[in-house]
Formats: structure tokens, sequence, C-alpha cells
């Protein structure tokens, strides 16, 4: 897989990689990228692709409002909060 | 000695008020404390928490609530480290988690308690699901409980270990490619995968959506086809549960009668699983099943599946794309651990980069780079065609016999560091389960020998898988039951159980 830049899809995973992930995983990664490239041998004419084995549409429930996790719960695992928020570095200047 | 029983037993015993709920629990955690310092099959439990569920149960068995009305009143049960249990840690063996605690209970912890188990206890996995030996866990490789230099299997590793060495009563796991029956396989145990939408997966931490399913470890297949009953149906929380009744797995067993119980039932083998490189024990005691199954008047017609040799690599495309987007959640924003960065994009990936583990990076990777602009078509929905043509020939399968017969894994437990340095190897150990969840079918392991002894190494379990119909667990739930029966392998416990 010549055209396989793991820098570039590492970025567009948002996972930082040491100089020496890069070369590990980008050497591995070719090989898993190697053998699944044994699908293009199968014929998939006119074959359609298959999402979920057992597809349910239009799921929904009828629209009452419910009970929720209370504010002080749905923050309790957050690693920056204050003032009822999560804390976040700015996004615009 | 009261770790040792079967639910069936105990259950059994607590009726009888010969033990209480409380001692059952002792009897657990006695035990675990000798053994699972070699084990590491939990990552944590609360004693107090679980003692006081304990004494709960007897007060009810007490005020006279019988197994009827709580089929599992009493019945101490561990969980995966990925389901979620209301004020306990929940980690997925990731060090991302941080020091997470669940704000609510899983449907299926919840279905447990209201059957009146003692939920406790959080069991080792690969990180995040992602794995066949424990060994990406962040924080420890459980070991298999029949020989310590090897691995119990994987994902659900620590679920398996826990129930081959009777800390626990049963386990409760997730498979997405063979997670729970590999390592029940490869510890001896019975291990269920439910037909996909059969088990709700809310409060599951989601690996692959499509491909998912939460599900048992037991003793033996009456105590799985119990837990199995005890947490499917229809839940409104989860939009890909199927809205219908669940039916009785535990009567279903009661039609095995007589000598010739399985009579008029027909058991596929796939031509395509006759692979040369098949451990000849494996090959050995796969044959003997056969034979045990014709004995028990089951037919056994050769199927084909053609499709087979293209499961794992259909897999490997759709399992890592969908993970790459569940993990996604992990963010450093709203939970979990935090590396700081001077803006949000930058905070995301120091987080993700020291949080996660070489395995989901990888996986991670993968799965982005295949769902990227430009190679979607060729991979991803390519992939998702192939799992059509999977489908099909399970299905097609199913029209001439009820259930397909393999082994669970191709050969047993493999030492530790084996494969870890090799992941594409690492997938290969699961070829004979992954098809079972691109084509959303039910599949069982059910013990079935052992390789034989040398002087260095002590006879190892093996594992038989059966897969059966769309929702078609009676019938595997009476296949399996009627070949353990007769067997008796179910009565083998590990030197540390």
């Amino acid at each position: 897989m010549s055209d396989f830049n793991i820098h570039y899809v590492a970025k567009l995973a948002r996972i930082e990689l040491s100089q020496d992930e890069e070369s590990k995983l980008g050497v591995q990664l070719g090989n898993i990228l190697g053998y699944i490239a044994k699908l293009k041998e199968v014929d998939v004419t006119g074959v359609e692709p298959t999402a979920h084995a057992f597809p349910l549409v239009n799921v929904t429930r009828p629209d009452e409002a419910t009970g929720s996790l209370p504010h002080d719960e749905a923050l309790a695992n957050a690693p920056a909060k204050a003032g009822g928020l999560f804390v976040m570095p700015k996004i615009v200047e | 000695m009261l770790h040792r029983l079967t639910i069936s037993e105990l259950t059994a015993r607590l009726a009888r008020r010969e033990c209480s709920a409380q001692s059952a629990l002792r009897a657990c955690f006695d035990h675990l404390t000798q053994v699972d310092g070699q084990v590491r099959a939990f990552m944590s439990y609360d004693v107090t928490d679980a003692y006081a569920q304990a004494e709960a149960a007897d007060a009810e068995l007490t005020a006279g609530v019988t197994h009827a009305q709580k089929p599992l009143l009493g019945v101490p049960i561990a969980l995966k480290d990925l389901l979620a249990h209301r004020g306990q840690p929940l980690n997925c063996s990731s060090k991302i988690l941080g020091n997470y605690r669940s704000p609510y209970d899983a449907t299926v912890v919840e279905k447990l308690k209201a059957a009146g188990a003692i939920v406790f206890g959080r069991l080792n996995m690969d990180e995040f699901a992602m794995g066949s030996s424990t060994e990406t866990s962040a924080f420890q490789t459980t070991l298999n409980p029949w020989d310590l230099t090897r691995i119990p299997g994987g994902s659900s590793g620590g679920c398996a270990a826990s129930v081959a060495a009777n800390m626990a009563y049963a386990s409760i796991g997730s498979d997405t490619g063979g997670s729970i029956r590999q390592p029940a396989a490869l510890c001896g145990v019975v291990g269920v995968k439910p037909t996909y939408g059969l088990v709700s997966r809310y409060g599951l931490t989601a690996f692959a959506s499509s491909l998912d399913q939460i599900g048992p470890f037991a003793k033996d297949v009456h105590d799985a086809a119990l837990l199995t009953q005890v947490i499917a149906g229809h839940d409104r929380r989860d939009s890909t549960s199927i809205p219908q009744p669940v039916p009785d797995y535990v009567a279903a067993l009661a039609k095995n009668t007589g000598p010739q119980p399985l009579k008029g039932l027909k058991l596929g083998l796939a031509k395509e699983y006759m692979i040369g490189g098949l451990d000849p024990e494996v090959d050995a005691a796969m044959q003997a099943a056969v034979k045990q199954y014709q004995a028990l008047g089951a037919e056994v017609v050769e199927v084909s599946l053609p499709h087979s040799d293209y499961a794992a690599a259909t897999y490997y495309i759709i399992a890592p794309a969908e993970a790459s987007a569940n993990l996604a959640r992990f963010d450093g924003v709203r939970y979990g651990a935090r590396v700081d960065g001077k803006d949000p994009a930058e905070l995301n990936s120091k987080t993700r980069g020291a949080g996660f583990g070489a395995e989901v990076k990888r996986r991670i990777i993968l799965g982005t780079y295949v769902l990227s602009s430009g190679y979607y078509d060729a991979y991803y929905i390519r992939a998702q065609k192939v799992r059509t043509l999977i489908r099909q020939d399970f299905l097609k399968a199913f029209e001439t016999v009820d259930a397909i017969l393999t082994p669970t894994t191709p050969t047993a437990a493999f030492k530790v560091g084996e494969k870890s340095d090799d992941p594409l190897q690492m997938y290969l150990s699961d070829i004979f389960t992954i098809s079972c969840n691109l084509a959303g079918i039910c599949g069982i392991s059910v013990p079935c020998g052992f390789t034989k002894p040398t002087e260095t190494t002590p006879r190892l379990p093996l594992g038989l898988q059966l897969l059966g119909k769309p929702f078609g667990e009676e019938t595997m739930f009476r296949l399996a039951h009627a070949y353990e029966q007769s067997t008796g392998w179910h009565h083998e416990r590990s030197p540390l159980g």
C-alpha cells in the first residue's frame, strides 16, 4: 500500500503518535492492508451492501419528555468542569 | 466447596436453605483470594456492595421468594469491564477512561439484578475488546487456569478464566468476532453469542455496532441457556434490539429425551472449514464429536460456505471502520483521562495518543483509512458487499441443516507472547468465529475434550462450536446440551478450580 500515509491518517483520527509508533504501526498496517486486499478477488457485481444483519428502520419512541441523568451525575466523570459545564481550551480567539 | 457448583446446583441448595447467598458469595471471594493472584482475571471487585446484595437476596429467600420468580436469586455473577454497573469503575481495560465510574446500569445488569443475581467484579479483557488473548489490556494479562504459561483467549479472557477457575458461578461478556466463544473454548467452559438483536446493548461500551452482542459464560449448557433467557429481550433503549418475545430456552432442553434425543435434526459440516493445517488434536476431537452426534440421532451432512476464506478480511475492514467512529467519543472532554493541549484538536490528539494502547491505535487508524475519501468504496463498501455474500452462504446452508458444527478455534490456548508481536497472526486465530457475527446468527462453544498432556504441557481444553439459525437459540441449546450430557466434558475442572 504505497499510498497509505500513516502520519496523515493518524492526524485524521486525532491520535498523536511518536516516531517509533509511526514506523512500527506503519509496517504492521501495511501487512494488514496487504491481507485485506484479497477482497478484490470477489465478484460483487450486483450485490447489495449489508450494514446490519437485521435492519430495523424508523425505530422511534413517542415524543414525550422522560427523565434523564441529573446534571451533577452527568458531570461527575468530567476531567475539568466549572459552573456546571465541561471546561475546554478556547476554540476561537 | 460451594464455589464449584453450577448455577442450578447452587439455586437448588439456596432454595432448600442448605446454604445462604452470603455463603455462596463468600466461597467465591475466598477462592478468588487464593487463586486470582495467579490468574489475574479480575481488575477490581467491591466486597461491600456484593455482600449488601447477598444480604438482600438472603432476606428475599427467607421471605419465601422462589427461583421460579427470580431464577438467579442469590447467584454471584461477574461482568466484563465494558458493561456499565452503576457506581462501579468501567475501564474497558484501557488507560483512557481514567477513574470513570458508571452513572447507570446497563440493561443486562438491570435484568440480572431483577432476576436476583449478585452482580460483582470487573473482569479483565483486551483493551476495548480488541484482541484474542487479553494481552492488549493496559493493566494485566489474564492467564489460563489450565496452564499459567498460556493465554485464556480474548477479548473476554477474564470472563472465561473467572468461570473456569470457579471464582464466579457465571460471567457476562461481549462477542464481536469470537470474544465469548474463543476464550470459552480455550478455558473449557460454555460461551454463547446470541443472535444479533436478541440482547440489549444499552450500557455496553460499543466496539463495532453491527457486530457486537452480549452473552454469558457458564459451567454448563443449562446455566448458559438460563442466563441467555434472563438477559434477552426487547429494549427501547437499544434501537437494534428486536421486538419479539423470548422463547423458554430451559424448557427447550427438556425436549431432549430418550437414547436418540436429536433424531430428526440435521447438522452441517462446512467443507471450507476442513482446511489444511488444522491441529491434529482439534481434528480428532471434531471427528469424535461428529460420531457422538450421529449416535445421538442427528444426521450429519456436508454443507458449503463458499466465501469463508474472505471472512477475516471482511471483518478487519468493517470492525475497525465502526470502531473508529465509536471510539471518537473518547476525546478527553466529557469523561476519562485528559492530556491538555493548546487547542481542542491538540487536547484530543494528545489524550488519545497517551490513553489508547497499540492495538486500539492500529484499529482506529485502519478504520479511519478504509472510511476516508477515495478509499471508502474500495474497502468499506466492498467489504459490506462481501458480508452480504457471507450471510447468504449461511442462510442457504440453513435451508438444509439446523446448525453448523465447527471447531471453535484452530488450536488450543497459545503461549503468552506467542502472537502478540504479529497482529495479523493474532487476527487469524479467530477464523472459525468471525463469520457468525458478520452473518448476525447465533453461536455457542461447548467443551469437547483435551489435548494430550506432555512432559512440558498439561492437557488443554478444546471447544466445539455450533452455529445456529437467526433466533435459532432453542435448537442450538438442545444440540449443545445433548452432546454435553452424553460426554461429560463439562464435569472437568481446571487445576485452579
